[in-house]
């Protein structure tokens, strides 16, 4: 039965992985590379390519899960579009887009430039983070690459639509992966958040002109949709939850990795335990709490591990799906320790601009600290959750918003489902004056 | 010490002319001068802020916000050991110590030779192969105290020239590819996006 299912989901984004020379085009050629710009260039209107993507109610793949068609849709008319493409991944323990930037450069590319044409781009750029050295310089050859082989530049494969895209590497600064500071990183500014309205960059984006940026995986996923029909990739997946997305799965599983799965279809548990994937916690530990969507999300304990890998489930569960990255932590670890460098993560990341941000994530982290290091008091947690009300008051889920951005807003989530889950463990390292667990 | 080489100046001017506003140059020339100087040498910010339309100020301040431009000198590689979660789960803060230990210099420190400076790193999206860290921004993973060791006596006897550039070298694929917008094209493009941004401002200011 099992089996059945693992052949007739089709790996959408993740067939060439793993492919000697994926990343060239002599691999993507022979293995239908650049068919579906093809078909979309010369055979489909560019509102028929929005109305498929609409069709397959594409969730985008960076975080937030907002309709890529709705998206588009909103796109202001004017005579100067931009399309960029969100290539910044940052988010603590998600390495899925690492994965497509390097291992399947062209189709990426080639998403993009399909993307462009649906949306009238006068140009395209896709901004990568400077750590991806490797990536930077594939998706570069992979463009040059689609100069060279007509499906760039000037009238593509004769159908009369032309497009410059250019890489752009990222100089190390985790912000820049929210939409608005990655624009005014491209601009060539420090990347600060722009304040909302408008609160989408296809209103105003880069250079003052209407833009959209789309996460890598989504873009990954429109070659797909276009040779496939956006009802086949809505065929996959339970309600709004369509098609097949990357799990990245990280922490005390036994085999860590991306798994390209129907969405929906499968539970934490199936992704942990199962031998395809992650073929169970190391060294047969039991679980103790996991990070449902990268380490802004709430985290989940082991009853939760049932919850299916929907984005709304998990939303109404009081957590979310984010950017696809699962973090799994035994029985042997400190969650203090690990609520801590969280925090600390977030702390060093906070642009500065918001008062409740820069601050509270200051003295978030320096409590975490002195409780890890056997300084604490009682009164320490009771302070820790009003520092983290003053940043998201109300301490619910989805947080309340008082910066500009959502970085804010994440900062509690680790602290507060800590204390939540773990009071004991916190009150512990307070009563001993120090970590139980050694470190 | 007088900014850019020929060589250099003409890969700078070759990026400038991929933006249709010119200001969008700023970081990829700043990894430029990183290249060619191993850090963002003053003349480097100055000819920078020339060739992009800023004040130097400008420059540094917005090379200041980012963590991978740096504005004083740093060794020939820069090893950044992950501690973030996934890495912290598998072992990435005794790796820290370790190479603390190994090189003789706490994070942000600069060994005596000047041949490795040690960095605390955020996430590399590399979680699958923790505890992680990269040399130059070229990935390795998983490493534990040994190989750690040997990759450390390996880049010290230089046997890893060619997988681990010097700092400051960090995209060794040129583009070839000329943009093919025509320069009226261009021009065009950029009075629509000038026109754009002066509006902006103008509804900021009121």
């Amino acid at each position: 039965m099992e089996e059945t299912l693992e052949r007739t989901v089709p790996k959408i984004v993740t067939s060439r992985i793993g492919i000697e020379g994926s990343h060239t085009l002599e691999t993507y050629l022979t293995t239908g590379g650049y068919s579906a710009l093809r078909k979309a260039l010369t055979t489909m209107t560019p509102e028929e390519i929005q109305a498929e993507v609409m069709t397959s109610n594409l969730l985008g793949r960076g975080g937030a899960g907002f309709e890529v068609g709705r998206k588009w849709s909103m796109l202001k008319n004017s005579p100067l579009r931009y399309l960029v493409v969100n290539g910044d991944e940052s988010e603590p323990a998600t390495f899925k887009d690492h994965m497509l930037i390097e291992g399947d450069p062209h189709q990426l590319v080639e998403g993009t430039i399909i993307t462009a044409y649906a949306v009238g781009a006068a140009r395209a750029f896709i901004y990568i983070r400077g750590e991806f050295a490797l990536g930077l310089e594939r998706v570069q050859r992979a463009i040059d690459e689609a100069y060279s082989y007509g499906a760039l530049g000037r009238d593509i494969f004769g159908s009369g639509f032309s497009l410059d895209l250019v890489v752009h590497p990222g100089a190390g600064a985790y912000i820049c992966g929210e939409e608005t500071a990655l624009i005014e990183s491209l601009e060539g500014k420090r990347g600060y958040p722009r304040i909302k309205p408008p609160f989408f960059p296809a209103v105003i984006g880069l250079y003052g002109a209407p833009t959209i940026v789309n996460n890598v995986e989504s873009m990954s996923n429109m070659p797909w949709i276009v040779n496939n029909g956006g009802a086949a990739f809505a065929s996959l997946g339970v309600g709004r939850s369509t098609g097949t997305r990357i799990f990245a799965l990280a922490g005390h599983v036994n085999r860590p990795g991306n798994y390209e799965v129907e969405m929906a279809k499968l539970t934490f548990r199936d992704l942990v335990y199962k031998p395809e994937y992650g073929g169970g916690m190391r060294m047969g530990r039991n679980v103790k709490a996991f990070i449902p969507g990268g380490v802004s999300a709430p985290w989940f304990g082991p009853d939760q591990l049932d919850l299916p890998l929907a984005q709304d489930d998990v939303a109404k569960a009081g957590s979310m799906l984010g950017s696809g990255s699962i973090v799994m932590m035994d029985d042997h670890t400190c969650m203090v320790r690990a609520a801590w460098r969280i925090t600390k993560f977030f702390h060093r990341e906070s642009c500065g601009q918001c008062t409740p941000c820069r601050e509270g994530s200051g003295w978030i982290e320096k409590m975490m600290r002195r409780i890890e290091m056997g300084a604490g008091r009682e009164s320490d947690l009771d302070m820790l959750l009003d520092a983290c009300d003053n940043i998201a008051p109300g301490l619910s889920w989805p947080p309340a918003q008082t910066t500009i951005c959502v970085l804010g807003p994440s900062i509690p989530s680790s602290v507060v489902a800590g204390i939540k889950m773990f009071r004991d463990e916190f009150l512990i390292h307070i009563k001993e004056g120090g970590c139980p667990y050694g470190r | 010490m007088s900014g850019f080489t020929p060589e250099m100046r003409a890969r700078a001017e070759k990026i400038c002319s991929l933006y249709p506003q010119v200001r969008s140059a700023l970081i990829p020339l700043c990894h430029l001068a990183q290249e060619q100087a191993g850090y963002l040498r003053e003349d480097l910010m100055i000819e920078i802020a020339e060739l992009v339309g800023v004040t130097p100020a400008e420059v540094y301040g917005t090379a200041s916000f980012y963590d991978m431009l740096h504005t004083e000198p740093v060794g020939k590689y820069l090893v950044g050991v992950c501690t973030n979660i996934a890495c912290l789960l598998q072992g990435g803060e005794e790796l820290l110590e370790h190479a603390e230990e190994k090189l003789g210099v706490a994070p942000g420190g600069t060994t005596e030779d000047g041949l490795f400076t040690l960095e605390d790193m955020e996430c590399i999206a590399h979680c699958n192969k923790a505890p992680a860290l990269q040399v130059n921004y070229r990935f390795f993973g998983p490493v534990d105290e040994e190989a750690f060791d040997s990759l450390i006596d390996d880049l010290r006897e230089g046997k890893l020239v060619d997988e681990v550039p010097s700092h400051g070298t960090l995209i060794r694929q040129e583009r070839s590819a000329p943009i093919a917008l025509t320069m009226e094209e261009v021009l065009q493009e950029r009075a629509v996006s000038d026109a754009a941004i002066a509006q902006r401002k103008a509804q900021a200011q009121n």
